[in-house]
């Protein structure tokens, strides 16, 4: 009996102790970057790109990287959105999600989002060679949809998969096509998760580095058109805490901290959408 | 269609799920505008056959369908049947009601918009219509636009009735429909049951020997996948001819 409780209060130690690292982890991260961060933060950070000699520590600011995260992400995003969307209706709702097929989609998705994103950024590399493509955001945009679309695809796949069986069976039986099947029901259950599915590839798609650095380049400039390079934030942060003058690296941390806000905030709208769009389902 | 002209006809139906022989040898008649009962011990095959009138069945893995079966004399699993329309002459409804994931009025007017109604006010007067005939208006009419699934599941049940009888269909199946409702909601169907028959041939699933005593006009009695015995419900179930009948009525088997 007394084994019984030990075991009882060990556990529950052992489960507070782990909530605790987990707290305190997030805790020190946003410690860090907000202590470091807010002093080195200032209006021309963020509405000035680059100028005299940024990376010397002279002035500017990161809106070259911040708009061309954007640009990038919201990019990649589309893209993988056009691949997967169609990809995962096919494996649920055509073809059955049990079958063959499926399954075989999903252990290729689950490999792709096993390779890290260095060996994406490579891949891109060989490819541009390939196609005759510059370092450019097209390039960016390819490489990391690709690397976003197993993040997307698979949750996505989840949700519909998780959508209740019936619910394709009572539209059928109205004499509901699979397309109307597809979209008109299946698609209205699942719209929570396919919208965090979509935020979940673009958080990804912001604050990946490895990616990027072959392929979308970096530039003080906006890029003006989809074959211009392009910055991005991960890559501004990285070239800022490689330099060696003191100041520069300070100022990464501002651009950390501009980031850490986007991904927050990403996380706080996909919450919204959740609520939002689960007033339907069933 | 006159009375006495069967509705759907099965002609050697044979179903197996990879090894498992589910449906064996089915040859039924199923009678124009009665309330026929499929009843038999769980697992007997009883919603596999319902789904194979539906073609439903298909969407399970692993199924292997051979044979006939024949509603208003058209073979649907003829190669060039139009499955969608075939769907749309049945209405169905499932042993857990399953309501679309959209408002009140959005369920019923879904099978109508899909079919090629796009008038406001026809839909707006039929969604009115079909939920009086499915006895579901006067508890919904102030709330048409909150999502269905609010309701409790014997409004669902009767939701999804009206739903399947909003895309004017000719047969009602249904899968055990009153087994997750409580004793009123199962009365509410029950007695819709008895009146939809004057326009509807339906089919129902039932575990429960005395609903199908009170509503059935027919009753299939199967067991291990083959049909035992069928007739009108008093013969059947009063004075059953097959000793496997017998032990299941008399509570033996179940």
């Amino acid at each position: 009996m007394n084994l019984r409780k030990a075991e009882e209060k060990l556990f529950n130690i052992l489960m507070r102790i782990a909530a605790c690292i987990i707290f305190g982890s997030l805790f020190a991260i946003s410690f860090t970057i907000l202590v470091k961060g807010i002093p080195n933060m200032s209006w021309d950070m963020i509405s000035k790109t680059p100028s005299g000699g940024f990376y010397l520590g002279k002035e500017g600011g990161i809106l070259n990287a911040i708009i061309g995260s954007f640009y990038l992400a919201i990019g990649a995003t589309i893209f993988a959105l056009i691949l997967t969307i169609p990809m995962v209706i096919y494996m649920n709702v055509y073809a059955s999600p049990n079958s063959r097929l499926s399954n075989i989609v999903r252990l290729c998705l689950d490999i792709m989002f096993g390779i890290p994103s260095i060996v994406y950024g490579a891949f891109g590399f060989v490819l541009m060679l390939f196609l005759g493509l510059k370092v450019s955001l097209l390039a960016g945009i390819v490489v990391v949809g690709l690397l976003i679309l197993p993040i997307i695809a698979r949750t996505m796949d989840e949700v519909m998969r998780n959508a209740p069986k019936e619910l394709k069976d009572a539209s059928f039986s109205l004499g509901a096509t699979k397309w109307e099947t597809a979209f008109k029901v299946m698609v209205r259950q699942s719209l929570p998760g396919l919208a965090t599915a979509a935020l979940l590839g673009f958080g990804r798609a912001i604050g990946d580095a490895a990616s990027v650095i072959f392929t979308a380049g970096f530039t003080d400039n906006i890029p003006h058109s989809i074959n211009d390079p392009v910055a991005t934030l991960p890559l501004a942060i990285f070239f800022q805490l490689s330099s060696p003058i003191a100041e520069v690296r300070e100022r990464a941390y501002a651009a950390a901290l501009i980031l850490t806000i986007i991904i927050f905030g990403i996380s706080l709208l996909s919450r919204y959408l959740i609520k939002k769009y689960s007033k339907h389902t069933v | 269609m006159e009375q006495n002209i069967p509705h759907i006809s099965i002609r050697n139906l044979n179903m197996k799920y990879g090894n498992n022989h589910a449906l064996k040898d089915i040859n039924i008649d199923i009678p124009n505008k009665k309330v026929t009962a499929i009843i038999g011990p769980s697992g007997c095959g009883k919603t596999t056959l319902l789904k194979t009138f539906n073609r439903l069945i298909e969407n399970v893995d692993g199924t292997d369908i051979q044979g006939e079966v024949l509603v208003d004399g058209e073979n649907i699993y003829a190669k060039n049947a139009d499955v969608p329309n075939i769907r749309k002459k049945m209405g169905l409804l499932s042993q857990r009601p399953m309501p679309l994931p959209m408002s009140i009025f959005d369920n019923i007017a879904f099978g109508m918009r899909i079919h090629g109604e796009r008038k406001k006010n026809v839909l707006k007067e039929k969604v009115e219509y079909y939920l009086q005939q499915a006895s579901l208006w006067e508890e919904v009419k102030d709330r048409l636009n909150q999502p269905a699934a609010r309701l409790s599941i014997g409004q669902q049940q009767r939701l999804c009735l009206a739903r399947g009888l909003a895309v004017e269909p000719e047969i009602i199946l249904g899968d055990e429909p009153t087994s997750a409702l409580d004793p009123i909601s199962t009365k509410h169907i029950e007695t819709k049951f008895t009146e939809l028959k004057e326009k509807y041939t339906i089919v129902m699933v039932t575990h429960i020997l005395r609903q199908a005593k009170r509503i059935a006009d027919y009753v299939v009695f199967m067991y291990l996948g083959e049909i035992i015995e069928h007739g009108p419900t008093l013969e059947v179930l009063n004075n059953p001819k097959h000793k496997l009948t017998q032990e299941y009525v008399g509570g033996v088997i179940s």
